[in-house]
């Protein structure tokens, strides 16, 4: 123990470097997540056929983030800690309010209106999920006993099932994605993830009883995206046209024929990333992924560093939830994957994701900076 | 593997698999991101040809192909709503340079009407590039006219449809319903994709409750296009077929498949019957099958025709619609509600032999008027006079209310009320299209809830005694109190109306008859049920009684009540004189009945508004529905 003791304090102890006096600043951080706000924002004015009006309020979506960002930076991680069982239930009790309500509105019920703001309680869920599960191995012994793991699942399932029936099915999966890749983190067997995999088979049937219709209609457009050349299919085919015609170096910023002449749907939020395809070619696009791509390394670099068991999920839950969203757009949008309503991370219109997203990154730069410089 | 929990953590261990975890999810996210990368090489390197192709000057436009509407039958297969072929006008989003100015230009040729303008531009910015819009329907002229003129108008093409034809218009109109251009709000309620060709929808009636299984299934075919909208490749062509397949890897295409044609239990010689005998009235007639609970005439008057609507109504022909005085798109039939009046006495006088209330046999004295202990007020006889001694039998075929004020204070309002629930007053029958009301049965626990302020919730006897003959509170719409004499004639074994019996499979023609709903079974001793028929029966037969002169000179048993709905308040001093009053304030007047009464097939509410007495205006028209249902029916009544 003394010697891990020690290489703690020889990697995180000496060079430490703080430009804003006592405040926590990830340079490489807020450098890679202003470098993709700033690409998407470039493709994004694009798509929304150079609106500049409707850009600048895509800019202050991303200023909000950023705010949201530097204030949980500076909040220690101890903290973040101590609070997470609270933002937990409190997102849970948040998330029956709004079933309740949607009862009594007889429909689709996601947003929580307070008068000043609307926002959806599910986003919490998806920050809330994985802290309490990396909340709840902290000081337990890794890798956690079958118990733990159980109890561990049913912390993400719970409110992802209050999510998935609202239903807003995307953000369900997205809340079981990030709280199940921090339960893989924090070291389950492998034959309990077989023994999960095996039942999840299971209740594949079940699932399939309680889905909506709109939502089985797309699982069956994913397994054949042709058979609804009118409805879902459509997105699928158009945006395959708009990548594949992109070529080597893309069309051209502002030339991009699918999108302008309105064939490519839902271009500026959760199909941006064929616009980006279309008009800037495979070249584009493998950078925009090598710049996602250093963002998820730089977030697994920091949950290494990280000094306790919270810390460490945490980070690298965060890290690969991110790797996740991208994953999930870009197979959706290139028919890797089924549709589902994942927007392209800091690329996409809209707000709300974006500043849950970048709350999440400012709590990963401050784990890196509140490291101590001696073992606990 | 598991310690106890309370054990030290081995931070040593636990980096060290942690470390692992990260690597193996760091393998992971290169795999997937080089199979990510892989596909945008496939599809912009390998397929670029294809792709490019497609995006440059050709397009690729999936034509989606409309369904056939399902027909709408009569019992008899008589058919009441078809397709015709008819000229569309339509817009095609995507290829319009201008919409405006498009559409002030077919303003001007007169294609579109001007108030539709905003609702169109409004309707075609709302639906997808490829979607074909309805703007309008043609005439053969204006199709003409339009013709000449193609060239002009990138994205505006005629198109051959089928629209929609209600051969009987008007008696049709209020049962069948209408079909109508997809609005906005229709949008929000159908899978879309289904919809894609279809440029009408079900509104109301039978159109709307079925339209399902009317609607059919959406078929498409994949064309190539150039940029004027020209079909370079069909792949209903064969020679294109092999072409294009080289060129995008195969063109599909896939039949729409057509409406199931549905079967309803109308029975249209009964409605022309209906409909022409309450043509110049404000009214309704709902006749229906004791035994199945089969809807044979449902009939409001006035109506409309429904052709209008299937042909596209302005906005002014639709307000006008809307704004008369009459109210002609107002479903009377289920949705006017009613004092049932004197119509609700055979209920009644059940609910008082049930609980052996009064001696049936036993006269009570009619002076003409009624006044409860120790209360000024005036109950009076409806139609005025006196009855003197009469008994329950009497106070039927007489109609007496003097009889009736007295027996529903015996029998109390909460078993009143209850009595009359079981026959289903005061909730929706449950006929299978929209709009029913469920009319009023009042009861002290339905003012309760019914009235906020507690002053207005208390029960006065008085309104025991309104609720007796039909007044006051209690209202019924003319659906309903078809229902209940047809549970009535079935002698408590009644069914829920329906129109649907029976769908006919679009493709195969394969008819599949539906069973009737289960029974609402309402029990009552046969004596009971034989006392009220002979009474009822006595209505149209005895020399007092009410319904005596309508009904003369039928050969067979008719069982029968008059009911007079009031609407106009007479003052305590007055007499109600019809010539004096306002036509619109003029007492509503009912008919019901059932036949023939020893094996009713057919029982029937008709209601005339402001037809004075019962048997003036009702009686003659349901007499009217019982010869043409008769004989059709070919049947030969029993000598009385």
């Amino acid at each position: 123990m003394s010697l891990a003791n020690l290489e703690w304090g020889r990697t995180t102890g000496a060079g430490r470097w703080r430009p804003l006096g006592g405040l926590v600043v990830d340079v490489p951080l807020i450098v890679l997540l202003c470098l993709i706000a700033g690409v998407g924002g470039v493709v994004l004015y694009s798509a929304l056929g150079a609106d500049l009006g409707l850009l600048l309020r895509q800019g202050m979506r991303f200023g909000l983030g950023l705010a949201a960002f530097f204030v949980l930076s500076q909040v220690p991680p101890r903290y973040l800690r101590i609070f997470t069982p609270w933002v937990f239930f409190l997102g849970l009790a948040l998330l029956l309010v709004v079933m309740v309500e949607g009862e009594i509105g007889k429909g689709a019920q996601r947003w929580l209106d307070l008068g000043v703001v609307r926002f959806q309680p599910s986003e919490i869920l998806k920050l809330a999920a994985p802290m309490m599960v990396a909340w709840f191995m902290h000081e337990r012994r890794l890798p956690p006993t079958f118990m733990q793991t159980v109890a561990m699942v049913l912390i993400v399932t719970v409110p992802a099932f209050l999510i998935a029936e609202q239903p807003d099915l995307g953000t369900a999966l997205l809340v079981i994605a990030s709280g199940g890749l921090t339960i893989l983190l924090a070291g389950i067997s492998v034959w309990v993830m077989l023994a999960v995999a095996i039942a999840g088979l299971c209740a594949a049937p079940v699932l399939w009883h309680y889905m909506h219709d709109y939502q089985r209609a797309r699982v069956f457009v994913f397994l054949n995206p042709e058979s609804d050349p009118l409805g879902t299919g459509y997105n699928t085919i158009q945006a395959k046209i708009a990548i594949g015609s992109g070529g080597l170096f893309g069309k051209g910023w502002l030339n991009g024929t699918q999108a302008h002449l309105e064939f490519l749907p839902e271009r500026s939020t959760d199909f941006i990333f064929a616009v980006m395809g279309e008009e800037f070619g495979l070249l584009g696009l493998l950078l925009l992924i090598v710049l996602y791509l250093a963002i998820v390394g730089r977030g697994l670099y920091i949950a290494l560093q990280a000094q306790d068991t919270f810390t460490r999920l945490l980070a690298g839950a965060l890290s690969l939830t991110f790797f996740f969203y991208v994953f999930v757009n870009a197979g959706m949008v290139s028919g890797l994957m089924p549709i589902v309503g994942v927007p392209l991370p800091l690329v996409s219109a809209g707000g709300t994701s974006m500043v849950t997203l970048m709350a999440g990154f400012g709590m990963l730069a401050s784990i890196h900076g509140h490291r101590k410089l001696m073992a606990p | 593997m598991a310690g106890p929990s309370l054990a030290l953590k081995d931070h040593w261990q636990e980096q060290r698999l942690f470390l692992s975890r990260i690597i193996a999810a760091g393998i992971i996210i290169l795999l997937l991101t080089g199979l990510l990368a892989m596909r945008l090489v496939q599809l912009q390197i390998f397929d670029y040809q294809r792709f490019s192709e497609l995006s440059q000057g050709n397009r690729y436009r999936i034509e989606p192909l409309p369904p056939n509407r399902g027909l709408i039958y009569d019992r008899n297969g008589i058919v009441i709503a078809e397709n015709q072929p008819s000229w569309e006008l339509i817009a095609i989003g995507e290829e319009i340079d201008n919409l405006q100015e498009t559409l002030n230009s077919l303003e001007k040729l007169n294609l579109i009407d001007a108030s539709e303008h905003n609702a169109l531009r409004d309707l075609i910015r709302s639906h997808r590039g490829f979607e074909p819009v309805k703007l309008s329907n043609l005439t053969e002229e204006q199709a003409a006219t339009f013709a000449v003129r193609r060239h002009r108008f990138p994205g505006i093409e005629i198109q051959e449809a089928l629209a929609r034809y209600y051969p009987f218009g008007e008696a049709s109109a209020h049962a069948i319903g209408y079909v109508g251009s997809i609005s906005l709000a229709d949008l929000e309620r159908i899978d879309r994709s289904e919809y894609a060709a279809s440029s009408q929808i079900g509104k109301t009636g039978i159109e709307r409750a079925y339209e399902t299984d009317l609607h059919g299934r959406v078929g498409y075919r994949q064309q190539v296009v150039n940029a004027q909208g020209r079909v370079l490749f069909d792949p209903t062509v064969k020679a294109h077929a092999e072409n294009v397949s080289n060129l995008i890897g195969g063109l599909e295409s896939k039949p729409p498949v057509p409406g199931n044609n549905i079967v309803l239990s109308l029975d249209m010689r009964l409605q022309l019957a209906a409909q022409e005998a309450l043509k110049d009235a404000r009214g309704a007639a709902v006749a229906i099958d004791p035994r199945n609970g089969d809807v044979l005439a449902f009939v409001s008057t006035p109506a409309f025709d429904p052709n209008r609507f299937a042909a596209g109504l302005s906005r002014a022909d639709y307000n006008a619609l809307t704004m008369d005085a009459d109210k002609p798109l107002v479903n009377r039939a289920l949705a006017g509600t009613y004092p049932p009046g004197s119509t609700v006495k055979p209920f009644i006088s059940l609910v008082a032999l049930e609980h052996e209330t009064i001696d049936p046999h036993k006269p009570v004295y009619c002076p003409g008027e009624y006044h409860l202990p120790g209360q000024t007020h005036r109950y009076r006889e409806g139609k005025g006079g006196t009855h003197g001694p009469v008994d329950m039998h009497d106070a039927i075929v007489r109609s007496c209310d003097v009889y009736y004020y007295q027996l529903a204070t015996m029998i109390g309002i909460d078993d009143m009320a209850s009595g009359l629930k079981a026959f289903g007053f005061g909730a929706v029958s449950g006929l299978d299209i929209e709009g029913e009301k469920s009319g009023i049965l009042p009861s002290p626990e339905w003012k309760r809830k019914r009235f906020a302020r507690r002053e207005d919730q208390t029960w006065y006897l008085g309104e025991t005694v309104n609720t007796g003959v039909g007044q006051g509170y209690m209202l019924v719409t003319p659906l309903q109190l078809a229902h209940a004499e047809a549970t009535m004639a079935a002698r408590g074994e009644g069914h829920p109306p329906r129109f649907l019996i029976g769908i006919e499979n679009g493709t195969t023609r394969a008819v599949k008859y539906l069973d009737p709903a289960s029974l609402t079974r309402v029990a009552h001793n046969p004596e009971h049920w034989d006392f009220v028929r002979d009474a009822m029966v006595g209505v149209t037969s005895e020399a007092h009684g009410t319904g005596r002169a309508a009904m003369k000179g039928i050969t067979y048993k008719v069982a029968g009540k008059t009911g007079t709905a009031q609407v106009f308040t007479v003052g305590q001093e007055e007499k109600y004189k019809e010539g004096d009053v306002d036509e619109r304030l003029r007492d509503h007047s009912w008919f019901t009945a059932y036949a023939p009464a020893d094996e009713p097939r057919i029982a029937i509410a008709v209601i005339v508004e402001n037809g004075g007495f019962g048997a003036d205006a009702a009686a003659p028209v349901v007499r009217k529905i019982l010869e043409a249902y008769f004989a059709a029916e070919g049947y030969v009544a029993s000598e009385p």
